[in-house]
């Protein structure tokens, strides 16, 4: 029997409407980097939290044993105190304190509860040179990049006493450099005993890093495979993470294209919190009227911020590029410039930046064009009912009238009042961001519906989504993107799962579109 | 478009969608957030009815609560656009002081016609309003910084104006305003045991039992023609008629003390204007969107900025009415005019249902949180109570109603 320090057995977890785990098994040996590797969406940051105990015992069906012991976590203190510490991909430092105080917080080096700094600052001393950071403990975090603070996190981990590092997308943000540097400390610690789970989209580095890969797909664990002993390429691992079921899950749909209603060209975006880190590099695509378009890419790819920043700049600094509409160049420098040019951006979250929530459907759906319903400045509000009422009727949004709070709304039928409030702005370009994220299959089979009629009333639609499935089922053409540029455009009958997530995974540009 | 087929069965059940809390009163399906307020001030009208022995309601303090307390009914209307947004204002007590101080300079030590000195007092307050709006609004600070800075601001320009004296007196239609009553146009009319009655009073009072029922008529068959759901008619007639009793309960006992006053008018004018823009204006519902969700707003293509600015301004000349009527009651302007108005006129906006959150809140809200306020002070006043009571009281009131209104809202999210 092989030694394992981590064996989560059977665990099920669901969510109000959605199934996030089921039955998944995971079993990590004590001293491997075990990666796991699956799409967006896939369960694996809500496994992490199953094991760190963020969601508690009870809450999720399923046993998790650590060196052997049934483990009952009611909270992430718990997991800590055994040794398991889980890095999230957004760290969580406090930026004004010292990398000292951040190492320790919570875990402070005191005397009768005064903080003893002298030996606060000499342990963290010793914990920066065992992580390779070259950077005094008495530093503020936010002076130091955000490489150096996944070691400071590192860092905090290992005063903890750390038995199993659980990192959660930690080169996400990194460049090359920090990247390969955060590897080779990974690599030490491993000589030092400590197991470590990662969690990476990076293909490249968990060959280059991990013993064993865990796939996971919709919420099931799908196979381990070993990196030494198993033929494992990354084309093997991307088979798994797709998997080959392609179901009638989508309308047919027979599309009647026509002129170019939407291009941009060369578009750069820079990060508004790093100015000099480029999130969209040289972006160009195109749709046409009636075309339903696919834009793929895996999280931090810069899919929403190229989408966003096209949508009157609403992300980043230094945007250059250019924008044309039915073919003439138009300036956008505002969301009004953005509407006024017919074109709607529907946002991929859609609770904290597409709905008021408090507010009724009907109220949400007129918000994007209230003057369209007034004169001289007053609403006309039973017109604007009427209007609402229509759309609640065409869009089938499940809901006793356009009286009733969107907040209370399934996360389908939300979306379907996000859509009918972009519709009613008469747009002509339609930017969906995640149209289906959150929303049971149901009620995705109508929003596919939605999106084809809209392509068949002559609008372009783009559609971003991290589902390949999706892509592959709904769309025309698809692009991909990594790294901030366009790795690859794909039309339908040439696109496969294998292909796209090939595209979606290069981290250097090769443009065929070019 | 009806072709689209929906899987339900297969698909995992979403929470039914509901509507807002609603509780059952005799039958009468009722928005307890929403009408929670109007029972309230309804109970504790009562209370100080019967602890005053009937004093409240009679006509001199009927008069008296109204004068006594329209600087604050009139700040709270500022004050609750600023919390909608989200917002909040802390200056608009010194800001009352500062305009009351510029219209003294103007009409008495310049001896500029009022109705001038009136106008460059609103505008004056519009700057004040400009001045923070920008610092809020396009400068990105806080509200709460902004207007702290600007409630030491204000102040000490009043100081730097007046010295430590006050400026009077006023011109006398500036007194009339702020404390005067409508004239006996067409004389009085015999109410039997109530005495003698004012007749204009009594006809404007009608008039507008009449405007409202009228409009709520007009707009409840508008919306049937849009089949919409409206109230079942005897609802409807009931709350009419609830409202009619009121308005000319009021109306009747300020015309047998000593007609309308002034102030009352403008005020009437007043929630009238800014009720509707608050429902029916697309600046007023943009408020509420920009409160409700500013991310979304912001990628609806509303201006935030701009209607942020503008309801400061908006606070601001309100203010300086304010500041108007309070220093032409008192006749001068003084130094310390304004203290703690702003800690009135928010409480009347919270009191008056806003959500701390924003988003959420109406004008006639505010206003009988205000008047809850005034009941509150005039009742206990009338039975005897310590100021330090009374403090106590409306402290606890305004704790309760915010702890009522988030009750209400976790009870809805279920």
């Amino acid at each position: 029997m092989t030694d394992d320090i981590l064996r989560m057995r059977e665990i099920t977890k669901t969510f109000p409407g959605v199934r996030a785990l089921q039955d998944v098994n995971l079993s990590v040996r004590r001293g491997e980097i075990h990666a796991i590797c699956g799409e967006n969406g896939a369960g694996k940051s809500t496994l992490m939290k199953v094991l760190s105990g963020v969601y508690p015992h009870g809450s999720y069906e399923g046993e998790i044993a650590f060196d052997g012991q049934e483990c009952r976590f009611a909270g992430i203190r718990d997991s800590e105190q055994r040794g398991i510490v889980i890095i999230h991909q957004e760290l969580a430092l406090c930026p004004q304190l010292s990398i000292a105080e951040n190492i320790f917080l919570g875990n402070e080096r005191s005397r009768r509860g005064l903080i003893d700094w002298n030996r606060t600052n000499h342990e963290a001393q010793t914990l920066l040179d065992r992580v390779g950071l070259p950077e005094s403990p008495v530093t503020t975090v936010s002076d130091i990049g955000v490489g150096k603070q996944q070691l400071v996190e590192i860092a905090k981990a290992l005063a903890k006493e750390v038995r199993l590092l659980i990192l959660d997308e930690p080169t996400a943000a990194l460049n090359d450099e920090d990247s390969a540097h955060l590897l080779d400390l990974l690599r030490g610690l491993r000589t030092e005993g400590i197991t470590c789970v990662i969690i990476s989209h990076k293909l490249n580095e968990i060959a280059a890093i991990a013993d064993r890969v865990t796939i996971l797909r919709d919420g099931r664990s799908i196979e381990t495979l070993d990196m030494g002993a198993d033929d494992v390429t990354e084309d093997r691992i991307i088979s798994g993470m797709v998997g080959r079921d392609l179901e009638h899950r989508y309308p047919p749909h027979e599309p009647s294209i026509g002129a170019e209603a939407f291009r941009i060209e060369d578009w750069t975006v820079h990060s508004p919190v790093q100015r000099d880190r480029v999130v969209v590099a040289d972006a160009s695509l195109s749709v046409r009227h009636g075309e339903i378009v696919g834009l793929a890419g895996l999280m931090g790819a810069g899919r929403t911020e190229l989408a966003m920043s096209v949508f009157g700049r609403s992300y980043g600094v230094d945007v250059s590029g250019r924008v044309y509409r039915d073919g003439r160049q138009v300036e956008i420098r505002t969301v009004r410039d953005a509407i006024r040019h017919g074109i709607a951006y529907a946002t991929e979250d859609r609770k904290r930046y597409g709905l008021n929530l408090i507010e009724d459907i009907k109220r949400n759906i007129s918000a994007a064009d209230l003057g369209r319903l007034a004169r001289r400045g007053w609403v006309d509000d039973n017109e604007e009912y009427r209007v609402a009422e229509g759309y609640r009727h065409d869009m089938n949004i499940k809901a006793p009238s356009v009286l009733s709070v969107t907040g209370k709304l399934s996360g389908g039928n939300q979306q379907k009042v996000v859509l009918s409030k972009w519709i009613f702005t008469d747009a002509d370009v339609l930017i969906l961001d995640e149209p289906t994220r959150g929303i049971d299959v149901g009620a995705k089979y109508e929003i596919y519906s939605i999106i084809n009629r809209l392509a068949d009333a002559g609008k372009a639609v783009l559609v971003i989504s991290s589902e390949l499935p999706e892509l592959l089922g709904l769309c025309d053409r698809i692009y991909t993107m990594s790294a901030g540029r366009i790795t690859g455009e794909l039309p339908r009958h040439e696109a496969t799962q294998e292909r796209l997530m090939t595209l979606m995974t290069t981290l250097t540009s090769k443009d065929p579109a070019r | 478009m009806s072709s689209v087929s929906t899987d339900v069965s297969t698909a995992p059940a979403g929470p039914p969608p509901a509507g807002p809390a609603r509780t059952t009163v005799f039958g009468v399906s009722l928005n307890i957030r929403q009408s929670g307020i109007y029972i309230a001030f309804a109970l504790i009208v009562v209370l100080f009815t019967i602890l005053t022995e009937g004093a409240l309601l009679q006509p001199q303090n009927i008069s008296n609560i109204i004068v006594q307390n329209s600087y604050i009914l009139i700040l709270s209307i500022g004050m609750i656009l600023i919390i909608i947004a989200g917002h909040i204002d802390l200056s608009v007590g010194s800001v009352v002081a500062v305009t009351g101080a510029i219209a003294a300079v103007l009409m008495v030590d310049y001896g500029i016609p009022w109705p001038v000195a009136l106008v460059l007092t609103l505008i004056a307050g519009g700057v004040i309003g400009a001045w923070q709006g920008f610092w809020i609004a396009y400068f990105g600070i806080p509200a709460f910084i902004v207007t702290l800075a600007g409630m030491l601001l204000f102040r000490a320009l009043t100081l730097t104006v007046l010295g430590n004296q006050g400026i009077g007196p006023f011109p006398d239609p500036v007194r009339t305003l702020s404390n005067g009553f409508t004239d006996g146009y067409f004389g009085n009319v015999g109410l039997g045991v109530l005495g003698g009655a004012d007749i204009f009073s009594l006809l404007v009072g009608v008039l507008a039992v009449g405007g409202v029922a009228l409009s709520q008529w007009r707009t409840r068959t508008a919306r049937l023609g849009y089949h919409q759901a409206v109230d079942p008619l005897p609802v409807f007639l009931l709350k009419i008629v609830t409202a009619a009793a009121v308005i000319m309960f009021v109306v009747v006992q300020l015309a047998r003390f000593r007609n309308l006053p002034w102030v009352l008018v403008l005020l009437a004018v007043l929630v009238l204007a800014y009720s509707l823009v608050t429902t029916r204006a697309v600046f007023g519902r943009q408020i509420y969107a920009i409160g409700g969700n500013l991310q979304a707003a912001v990628l609806s293509g509303i201006k935030v900025k701009q209607v942020v600015f503008w309801i400061f301004v908006n606070m601001g000349v309100l203010a300086a009415l304010a500041g108007v009527i309070f220093a032409g009651r008192l006749n001068q302007a003084g130094p310390t005019a304004g203290n703690a108005f702003e800690l009135d006129a928010i409480a009347a906006a919270f009191i008056g249902g806003a959500a701390v959150q924003g988003g959420v809140g109406k004008v006639v809200g505010a206003i009988t949180g205000g008047l809850i306020m005034g009941v509150i002070n005039n009742g206990m006043s009338l039975i005897g109570s310590p100021s330090e009571r009374v403090m106590l009281v409306k402290g606890v009131v305004l704790l309760a109603a915010v702890a009522f209104d988030v009750w209400a809202k976790r009870r809805a999210a279920r």
